[in-house]
């Protein structure tokens, strides 16, 4: 049999094993690496809910609603106490955003109503928020540490994804970004 | 129930005897000028090992009826295990290459087992909710028969090792070799000054800081290491040589540090007045009773138990373990220490096989990997159950 | 370097040690091995032609090279072992006591050594991306010393032939010289005999028994890159999910990374413990042992799955899929999931009542009212016309500074600050209260409530597990431990007869156990008038 040849297809064997060994070795550390990244990654679309809306009677609202417009996800507790730090930016900023188009939505992760509309009307807050009492929104977004917040642009993708609280400067460059055209 | 278990206890000492007295015998045999072990040392010699293996299998039964659970879930169940599938595996072994050689050095590293294993708590336990598994029945004795057709080819290292080592000068080779004589000797230590201690009833209370509190620390041997800014209570109780390190942590960790220092003082001491009845290297003494056997005979005998063994240990100490973790705790691995250590012991054996099969480790490269691997074996089976606890404590 | 071709005509690869067919000695070639003239043959691999050995050229090549050296694959091995018992001096980061900040942990408790250990990363060693590379590594080297030497092994037995070279026997460790007349027929009898199979070649001899025993080592490499291929499926989330959720009795939350299609109700959780007085063979062990040891974990459970397909976060309708006790060593399974009995806490408040009185009089009772610390109300109105209303609630009280605060959502430490609106309507006073606690802040008060009782549940911890690997994790195991039975249990035994001029040749081969392969030849040679060949390698004592 010609040499060459013979040559040839053994480089092309070990070649191709390599590359086939080289590939897994790279999904593994890959894997590994992005063990816990988020299952909501930004540039994702968010994933709608549904959930039950403080300060009302058992009314319901879904992400879905605010399609057309920017919205802020915020995922908190009353018990968090950095999410008690960024509360008041927020409220601070709400009322201008809402005139150019943004939404600031909080998911609360308490178990108990009570506890949440005391803190609602200590903070005297105007935005939306809803109980996520089973956590059932926190595991479909793969939350772990609070606070942690999605921004979504008005055709519902997320932008920017923030774990941590969230200083007053910080947190209106990132209203800018998903504040609508218009 | 309570008779039993008296029974299921005095069986074990009875089988105890048989393997001592099976050890005489084959002493015995080693002053037979010929090669030829045919001999009536040699066949009384293993009739008692079969007796003291059927006897000590009686006290397993027993215990099992008596427990209502395998007798294998506690130290000194688990040791005593291992001592008996010792001698399972000599028998084997014995009725291949007809050595009686092995007989004379396993029988004795199972006696020690078997000694060792009754300074643990004795009485029988009761399981833990994650124990209740026939998992955990299958995986622990496969395991412990592999680890202990592995320390048969440990044996055979150490015999050929003694037969085989130069001992005309000092070398790195014969001090290694006598500090494993000393090991064992240390571990002679140990039990004698464990069972005098006990049966002299000897106690000695301290109050020591642990992780901010103070508590009763109760010591069973005088205490030449105290518990760290440790008071003694007890009156007329030998006060401390010195304090444990502060590093040591835990209730336990100075009293277990006493301990051993007890055992390798002991084991010293013994090793010392050995020393100085022979007058040389305790293996150099040795090694002219051993010079009739072949030595290429032991060395395969030595490579021989790690083939059997390797099989037998991957599937209970690895396969089975697994199986029973995916159970028990939901994740077949868990990188706890124990299942660390089997890794180790595993890996170690795959690299023995690997230098010896392609690399062509043969005789007494071989016999230290064997001597290696049995040392790994035990420091799973001491060490990480009593200095790093993890899930397997309690076994 | 090109083929080579041996003197009795068989042309055998480059890199070729031993001839394939006769067994000859290529010349020039013998350093591969380390055979030296006149010593025993080195007979590992069949003296064939390992290609990592020949050729080194393209970086390809030096990789490919490098990996199928055995010297390469026993290095990664101790490397891995020493690395693998360093992470064992202290406990792994998943193991050390929940909530404790690994940061400041190890040094706290080990001193130097633990911060050591801690910025060196031993705290999360098998995880550790070098740790996992190791394992890699490993992989790539069993796959590549497999291909390397399975192909050359099997060519080489394939094509040995009866007839030998003069020297392959020779130079056997097992080799024998009879000058005599010999019975062949007795001598093949004998080998049938004892299991051999039997090969003739112009009067030559060659007897085999065991040669699948050689696969043995490439079998266990395939076991085993199954098995770390299935290690490697765990990284995709279809394949693997590990999980956990808390429930509280009499609640029903969703079992988590199912996308919202099972839930699961925690009827009853339930411990029991060991009773000295009933379990009379643990007696003494208990009594020895001053604490309560636990002899069940179980949670009597409902499992549910959703039947409409709405948005996460709505009402879902649920059917009940199945009833399970979930016990440890007992899972519940369902639609690929399994949820284990993995952990728990007992008493945890659910409820409180407290009794208003007038400070200083315990005797008559304003009113009683009982708080569900699920649902606390804004307000509750008593009998004698008093009201309390919760202005605030911590289900989990501690100070922070001087503010009080709760730590979680979960009712572990609960404490409230009431308003008690007097009977006859005057001003409200403040009061707090919660477990052992109860302070007037102005010491003032009129009126004092007090905790009249409570209830407690526990709450179970189930892990969440699909694990579709596993499957390919048995297969891996199963097949590794044919391959090492295979490998270990029986052996490869040869014996070689040649006819000389005034008698015969014999000699004998086995990969190990020669004391069988001696024991064999005994048997075969047995009313054949060959003298027993001797052991060429026997140790000089």
């Amino acid at each position: 049999m010609d040499k060459t040849k013979k040559k040839r297809r053994r480089l092309i064997f070990r070649t191709l094993v390599l590359a086939v060994l080289v590939g897994l070795v790279v999904f593994a550390i890959i894997g590994n690496l992005s063990q816990d990244d988020a299952v909501v990654a930004v540039g994702d679309k968010a994933p709608n809910f549904e959930l039950v809306q403080f300060g009302t009677n058992g009314e319901r609202k879904s992400l879905k609603d605010f399609r057309g417009k920017g919205v802020m996800l915020n995922f908190w507790a009353t018990y968090c106490k950095p999410c008690e730090e960024e509360m008041p930016y927020m409220q601070e900023l709400y009322p201008e955003y809402k005139e150019k188009g943004v939404e600031i939505v909080g998911v609360n992760l308490d178990s108990t109503k009570l506890v949440v509309n005391r803190f609602i009307d200590k903070y005297n807050l105007t935005f939306t928020n809803l109980h996520d009492k089973n956590g059932q929104v926190m595991d479909l977004y793969g939350i772990s540490p609070i606070p942690s917040t999605f921004f979504i642009d008005e055709n519902g993708n997320v932008v920017d994804k923030v774990i941590g609280p969230l200083t007053l400067e910080k947190l209106e460059e990132h209203l800018k970004e998903i504040q609508p055209e218009a | 129930m309570g008779d039993l278990v008296t029974i299921s206890s005095n069986l074990l000492y009875a089988s105890f005897f048989f393997y001592l007295i099976a050890t005489f015998f084959f002493g015995g045999t080693i002053r037979n000028e010929k090669t030829g072990n045919r001999g009536k040392a040699s066949t009384i010699g293993i009739s008692l090992t079969i007796a003291g293996f059927i006897t000590q299998l009686g006290y397993f039964f027993t215990r099992w009826v008596a427990s209502q659970h395998a007798p294998v879930s506690n130290l000194f169940e688990f040791t005593t295990f291992f001592g008996m599938m010792l001698v399972m595996a000599f028998i084997i072994i014995y009725f291949i290459y007809r050595l009686d050689v092995i007989g004379l050095f396993a029988l004795p590293i199972a006696l020690l087992i078997i000694a060792y294993a009754s300074m643990f708590p004795r009485e029988i336990s009761p399981l833990v909710p994650s124990l209740k598994s026939h998992w955990l029945y299958i995986h622990v004795t496969t395991a412990a028969v592999g680890e202990a057709i592995l320390a048969i080819s440990f044996v055979a290292g150490l015999i050929f090792l003694i037969r085989q080592i130069d001992q005309t000068k000092s070398s790195k080779h014969t001090f290694w070799l006598e500090f494993v004589i000393y090991s064992i000797f240390s571990t002679l230590g140990f039990i004698i000054m464990t069972t005098t201690f006990g049966a002299m009833d000897y106690q000695a209370q301290f109050q020591a800081p642990v992780e901010e509190q103070i508590v009763n620390v109760e010591y069973e041997m005088p205490a030449i290491a105290g518990p760290n800014g440790g008071e003694l209570q007890t009156e007329g109780a030998m006060q401390p040589v010195f304090e444990a390190p502060g590093w040591m942590r835990g209730q336990d960790a100075a009293r277990k540090f006493n301990t051993l220092i007890w055992s390798l003082l002991s084991g010293l001491v013994l090793y010392g007045i050995v020393r100085l009845l022979l007058r040389k290297r305790v293996a150099a003494a040795l090694q002219p009773k051993l010079k009739k056997f072949n030595p290429d005979l032991i060395d395969e005998v030595s490579y021989r138990a790690v083939s059997i063994g390797f099989p037998v240990f991957t599937l209970g100490a690895i396969i089975f373990a697994m199986i029973w973790a995916q159970e028990a705790w939901n994740r077949f691995w868990g990188w706890d220490p124990k299942e660390v250590w089997a890794l180790i012991t595993w890996l170690f054996y795959a690299f023995f096989l690997h230098l010896r099969l392609s690399r062509g480790w043969h005789g007494t490269k071989s016999a230290w990997l064997a001597v290696g691997g049995f040392a790994i074996i035990m420091f799973n089976l001491i060490a990480v159950n009593l200095v790093i606890a993890g899930l397997h404590s309690y076994a | 370097m090109k083929k080579i071709k041996c003197e009795c005509g068989h042309v055998n690869p480059e890199g070729t040690v031993l001839c394939e067919a006769c067994g000859k000695p290529i010349e020039g070639n013998q350093h591969i091995d380390g055979n030296k003239k006149d010593s025993l043959l080195n007979m590992r691999y069949e003296g064939s032609a390992r290609r990592s050995q020949t050729y080194n050229r393209s970086i390809v090549d030096k990789v490919w090279n490098f990996f199928s050296s055995v010297k390469v694959g026993v290095w990664l091995i101790i490397i891995t072992l020493v690395a693998s018992s360093l992470g064992t001096i202290f406990p792994q980061e998943m193991y050390i006591p929940p909530g404790a900040n690994p940061v400041t942990f190890y040094e706290d408790q080990y001193g130097l050594a633990g911060k050591i250990y801690y910025q060196l990363g031993f705290h999360n060693l098998y995880s550790s991306l070098w740790f996992m590379m190791m394992i890699a590594l490993i992989g790539v080297s069993l796959v590549i010393c497999s291909i390397d030497r399975v192909v050359p092994l099997h060519r080489a037995l394939k094509k040995q032939k009866p007839k030998r070279h003069h020297t392959f026997l020779k130079r056997q460790r097992i080799f024998g010289e009879t000058k005599a007349n010999v019975d062949m027929d007795a001598f093949k009898s004998n080998l049938h005999k004892n299991r051999y199979k039997v090969r003739e070649q112009e009067g030559h001899i060659l007897a085999e028994k065991g040669r699948f025993s050689r696969w043995g080592p490439y079998v266990n490499h395939i076991g085993l890159i199954i098995f770390l291929l299935g290690a490697l499926l765990r990284f995709l989330p279809s394949m693997y999910i590990d999980d956990f959720v808390w429930i509280r009795e009499g609640e029903t939350e969703v079992v988590p990374s199912t996308g919202g299609k099972y839930y699961v109700k925690n009827e009853d959780f339930i411990l029991e413990n060991y009773d000295p007085q009933e379990d009379k063979r643990f007696q003494e062990a208990l009594m020895n042992q001053n604490v309560p040891v636990a002899s069940n974990y179980q949670t009597n459970a409902v499992i549910y799955e959703r039947t409409n397909n709405d948005v996460v976060g709505a009402e879902p309708e649920l059917k009940v899929l199945s009833r399970e006790k979930i016990v440890v060593n007992e899972p519940a399974k369902f639609g690929g999931f399994a949820l284990y009995q993995s952990s728990f806490q007992l008493d945890e408040f659910s409820s409180m009542s407290f009794t208003l009185h007038e400070t200083g009089d315990e005797s008559a009772v304003l009113g009683k009212f009982t708080v569900d610390l699920t649902a606390p109300k804004m307000e509750y109105k008593l009998d004698s016309g008093a009201r309390v209303v919760i202005d605030e609630y911590f289900p989990e009280y501690y100070m922070d500074g001087n503010q009080p605060r709760s730590k979680s959502k979960f009712p572990k430490n609960p404490a409230f600050v009431f308003y008690v609106y007097p009977p006859d309507g005057g001003e409200p006073e403040v009061s707090f209260a919660g477990i052992g606690m109860n302070i007037d802040p102005t010491n003032e008060n009129d009126y004092k409530l007090n905790l009249a009782g409570f209830d407690t549940r526990d709450v179970t911890g189930l892990a969440v597990k699909k694990d579709y690997t596993l499957p390919f994790m048995g297969v891996g195991g199963l097949i590794f431990m044919i391959g090492v039975i295979q490998g270990m249990y029986w052996n490869h035994r040869r014996i070689w007869l040649q006819p000389t001029e005034d008698g015969v040749w014999i000699a004998g081969h086995t990969n190990k156990n020669w004391y069988g392969l001696k024991r064999d030849i005994e048997k075969s040679i047995q009313d054949t008038g060959i003298e027993m060949p001797e052991d060429q390698q026997q140790l000089k004592g």
